[in-house]
């Protein structure tokens, strides 16, 4: 058969010189090694302390967005919801009062939004599913916690802080 | 022996058994430290500066895990097995020269728990009562992975002790003295008659053989088989639990102390250092400086038994096997018969 390509070697089943039978020479190649590593910096990144850059499209902590006005721009069209292939965001709509329209864009809005951070895989589907931009992850790594309850975020934490007024 | 010296021995060995916990401890850190700044890393360094308290922390771990003794373990030996490992390995101790005699106001104080004539083989007996501790464990456990660990323990042990003891005969040809304090004296500084006193210069096969034995002995990688995690989950220890477990890990580390000592006083001069007699300080100088250089070595080859752990890879079995009988063994007889008759024609 013609070789498809020319790297393909033939090994042969060598038997081992006295120098490899009596190992001693590879262990006191590896322990050089092993040494000159003992004498290298470490690659080690202090976590909590020193932080690494994220990469431009990091997925991190999802935030709900305002408009330009500071309303909330989610209409709790549940789009998200159903996009996520590990169903963490739940949510209960609303309707807006008269006299809300500088607290909320549409007229429907979500009065209770939770994502459970536990079942969250920060995959992203939810930021591309939504129609008015209100959703993206662009937060933090999600610290852990004690309790599980703790980790089902609600509208407190991912709601954006207000415009400054 | 007077009261003085009942009361001065208890509190000489209480001393001692400090010093081995606490050295024991921290070889613990120190193993983590090593591995991680072999592999580039930083190591514990969460528990207090550097991690210090790292094996505090681990201590008190280790006691709050719960206490599990499997139904179908037989209780009472289930029990035995880390109790024998850790006695064991902290009674090799006694006969190790620690140093010279220190002189307080007339008393003179000997830094050694006691010297009996027959030191190397009190060591030797202690180190082959220290496989019962894992044979013991790994049978009681009822598990197969902990009783495979347990006959692996004991074939790696029964096989290597052969070629220790045969490494330390050539040793012992050439001290003509079984007692662990006469051989350190007469390895006395570090050069005299045109060559060096101390054992290794002098045998170094035997102190390659007895290396590698003892690693083996010790169950450290590279001859870690009775605990290969890869193929039988804990080995021997797999059932145990909480402070049982402590004790067993405990005991290798001990282990590697007791070992490092004994090849420090059995080829590097003990606590022997070069000058010592031309420094012009008084004799307890002397035996104060003896110690540490002393522990300086045992920390050198505690370091040396770490830097080779986290270098090479596990032997196969029947690699370990191979190397014990068809490499060690006749290479330790080899060593005999030549020492035999270099020292016959030298003469
Ligand atoms: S990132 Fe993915 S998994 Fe997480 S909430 Fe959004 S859609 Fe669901
Ligand atoms: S975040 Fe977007 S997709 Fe989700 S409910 Fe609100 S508007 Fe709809």
């Amino acid at each position: 058969m013609e070789a498809l390509s020319n790297k393909r070697r033939v090994l042969e089943a060598k038997p081992m010189t006295f120098a490899e039978r009596i190992y001693l020479p590879a262990i006191l190649k590896g322990l050089s090694i092993t040494l000159k590593h003992f004498f290298r910096k470490s690659v080690t990144v202090r976590y909590p302390e020193q932080k690494r850059e994220f990469s431009e499209n990091f997925r991190g902590m999802h935030s709900l967005k305002r408009d330009e006005e500071g309303r909330e721009r989610c209409t709790a069209c549940g789009l998200c919801a159903l996009s996520c292939p590990a169903e963490a965001i739940t949510m209960i709509s609303a309707e807006r009062k008269p006299g809300e329209e500088h607290l909320y864009r549409e007229e429907k809005y979500a009065a209770v939004y939770e994502i459970n951070m536990l079942r969250c895989i920060f995959c992203g589907l939810c930021e591309e599913a939504c129609p008015k931009e209100a959703i993206y992850l662009d937060g933090d790594i999600v610290k852990p916690d004690y309790f599980r309850k703790e980790l089902i975020y609600g509208k407190d934490k991912l709601v954006e802080a207000p415009l400054n007024q | 022996m007077t009261t003085t010296d009942i009361i001065v021995r208890l509190v000489l060995i209480t001393v001692i058994f400090l010093i081995t916990l606490v050295i024991a401890m921290y070889s613990t850190y120190a193993e983590r430290k090593v591995a991680a700044f072999l592999q580039d890393r930083v190591g514990p360094n969460r528990a207090g500066p550097y991690g210090i308290l790292q094996p505090l922390a681990d201590g008190a771990k280790m006691f709050m895990k719960e206490e599990i003794i499997p139904a179908r373990s037989s209780k009472f030996l289930f029990i035995v097995g880390p109790s024998l490992a850790i006695m064991t390995a902290c009674i090799g101790s006694a006969v190790i020269p620690w140093g010279q005699t220190l002189m307080i106001g007339n008393y003179a104080l000997d830094l050694q728990v006691t010297d009996i004539n027959v030191g190397v083989l009190y060591i030797f007996g202690v180190v082959s009562l220290g496989v019962y501790g894992v044979m013991i464990g790994g049978w009681a456990s009822n598990n197969k992975y902990s009783l495979l660990g347990a006959i692996r323990a004991a074939s790696q042990n029964i096989s290597y002790e052969i070629a220790m003891g045969l490494s330390i005969i050539a040793v012992l040809m050439t001290t003509g003295t079984l007692s662990l304090r006469e051989i350190a004296a007469q390895q006395h500084g570090f050069w005299s008659h045109g060559w060096f006193t101390w054992n290794v210069f002098k045998q170094p096969l035997a102190f390659l053989i007895f290396i590698v034995c003892a690693f083996a002995e010790t169950n450290r990688a590279p001859f870690d088989l009775p605990e290969c995690e890869t193929e039988l989950v804990g080995g021997y220890h797999t059932e145990y639990s909480s402070m049982k477990l402590g004790f067993y890990l405990f005991a290798e580390y001990i282990n590697m102390f007791i070992s490092s000592a004994v090849m420090a006083t059995l080829f590097f001069g003990g606590y022997n250092f070069p000058y010592m007699h031309h420094l012009g300080l008084s004799a307890n100088w002397v035996t104060i400086l003896g110690v540490i250089a002393l522990f300086i070595k045992i920390f050198c080859l505690i370091f040396f038994f770490m830097w080779v752990r986290w270098t090479l890879p596990r032997f196969r079995y029947d690699q370990l096997m191979d190397l014990g009988w068809k490499a060690l063994i006749p290479l330790a007889i080899a060593n005999i018969v030549i020492t035999g008759l270099v020292m016959n024609f030298i003469k």
